[in-house]
């Protein structure tokens, strides 16, 4: 209820001990469309979803290459995902030229997290408003790590952020146990069922969704749209078949989804 | 009164020769492999040729120390414009890329003298020779290190370029196949081995050409 007194300056605590300000961003996080990321013992999957603004715009990238052995999916203010991911780019460059050897990612997200903190206590300053998935690989093993706009920041199995995450995350709670010892097509799959769960009704198709993979003698790269497509056909295969009313239900599960775009438009233009 | 000199010199000269020739669809660099300083061998078996992009290999002699530097931070230049711009760095954008490097260190040279060598956009072999502050300019063919004087006369005999002052503006590759090119290599490096005593041990031959780079390796005098 006293929220909005202690809420305008991010160097203004709440009586109950909170930084709203700080709360709000990672709220921003919130409204981006859905990343996830999942890892095994020797390969590390991020994926995310494309939702382009209108039908007449491409879509904004939300996964990046910081180096042969580390990538990071975003979801919030994609402006301030890009600048971190040069940042992370560039402290990955300068680690390899003075050490000649990668860059552990533990060390990596320590810093995006350290730089984060900075933004929660500064008077001038606002708090990054983006969530990022940080995938990597390095001597101890496969890695993936989740960097609030907290400065806080944890290590996962498997995780997913953005609207509609919590549909992924609950698929994911039921199978993580299993994703140490998982293959890498298993990984991949799991990847896009999870992506699936986010999409909630609509058709899943290649065209939706970037998939990337890293893992030991495997740099980053993304998946192309025929390998994606693959692996969808695998299990959406019989669904398609079954219905006749399936192209009725297409439609059906369309017109949601438009009305949400147009409801989007609450949402700030920068945020995907 | 004389000028005091410092008793002591930042830069050593570890010797050694390089070449590059620049064909319509490939391009060949060579050099050899001994590292020495004064009158002593450190290494018999010391590459100087690394590859800085898909279609661009620097060869430099000199002051190996500053060589490795200046390679450290062109390979850390390239992975931020491929970041930037997702795709390789060209030969002729590498080879402004070296230039303003070398120059950005007028006053405190990087003791390298490079030939970068590579294919160009349209897939024609391109030769781009350096002074050690970062003056370059694009050829047929050059020479570079301890066995540059011996090697340049011949080369300029062999396949002697057209002046680049000329009008219309006329190709500076050789005419020459890529297996001729290769034995030219070999032959000069064979000579300049006799009478430079800084080169010698092994000659290392890197053939680039659009489908992937090819590397020869021929031994050399030992003495």
């Amino acid at each position: 209820m006293f929220r909005n007194q202690y809420d305008t300056d991010v160097t203004t605590w709440s009586p109950t001990g909170r930084l709203f300000q700080v709360e709000y961003a990672m709220e921003a996080v919130k409204q981006g469309s859905a990343a996830i990321g999942l890892r095994s013992r020797s390969h590390v999957v991020l994926a995310s979803v494309n939702k382009a603004q209108s039908e007449l715009s491409s879509h904004q990238r939300k996964i990046f290459k910081v180096d042969d052995h580390i990538g990071v999916a975003i979801a919030g203010l994609t402006a301030d995902g890009r600048v971190l991911s040069r940042y992370m780019r560039s402290e990955s460059i300068n680690h390899s030229f003075t050490y000649e050897s990668p860059l552990p990612v533990g060390r990596l997200v320590v810093r995006l997290a350290d730089k984060a903190q900075v933004c929660t206590q500064r008077s001038w300053k606002r708090p990054y408003g983006v969530g990022l998935l940080v995938g990597g690989l390095d001597e101890s093993g496969a890695h993936l790590y989740y960097n609030c706009p907290s400065g806080n920041y944890f290590e996962y199995q498997a995780f997913a952020i953005g609207s509609r995450s919590q549909a992924a995350k609950t698929y994911l709670e039921r199978r993580f146990e299993s994703f140490n010892e998982s293959s890498r097509e298993d990984l991949i799959k799991d990847a896009i069922l999870a992506i699936r769960e986010t999409l909630q009704g609509e058709t899943l198709k290649s065209s939706l969704c970037t998939v990337s993979v890293l893992g030991v003698d495997e740099p980053f790269h993304f998946l192309d749209q025929e390998s994606i497509q693959k692996v969808i056909d695998t299990f959406e295969k019989v669904p398609e078949e079954e219905e006749d009313g399936g192209e009725a239900e297409a439609e059906a599960a369309a017109a949601p989804t438009e009305q949400g775009g147009a409801g989007d438009q609450d949402v700030a233009p920068m945020e995907m | 009164m004389t000028k005091q000199h410092a008793n002591w010199s930042p830069y050593d000269n570890n010797g050694g020769t390089c070449v590059a020739i620049a064909g319509s669809d490939y391009c060949v660099i060579a050099a050899d492999t001994r590292m020495s300083t004064g009158y002593s061998i450190l290494s018999r078996d010391y590459s100087k040729i690394h590859k800085l992009a898909d279609k661009a290999v620097l060869s430099s002699s000199g002051f190996q120390a500053d060589v490795k530097a200046l390679q450290k931070v062109l390979k850390s230049r390239h992975l931020v414009y491929q970041h930037q711009h997702n795709k390789q760095m060209s030969c002729p954008a590498m080879a402004q890329l070296l230039s303003n490097t070398l120059y950005f260190k007028r006053f405190f040279p990087y003791y390298a003298f490079n030939v970068l060598g590579g294919l160009d956009e349209e897939g024609k072999g391109c030769v781009f020779t350096y002074d050690a502050v970062g003056s370059y300019e694009k050829v047929g063919y050059s020479a570079q290190g301890s066995g540059s004087t011996l090697i340049m006369p011949f080369l300029d005999n062999q396949l002697k370029s057209p002046s680049p002052l000329l009008l219309p503006a006329q190709d500076a590759i050789t005419p020459l196949s890529e297996p001729e090119a290769v034995d030219l290599v070999k032959t000069v490096f064979a000579s300049a081995t006799e009478r430079d005593i800084y080169t010698g041990d092994k000659l290392e031959i890197m053939i680039l050409k659009a489908d992937g780079i090819r590397t020869e390796v021929m031994e050399l005098r030992k003495d």
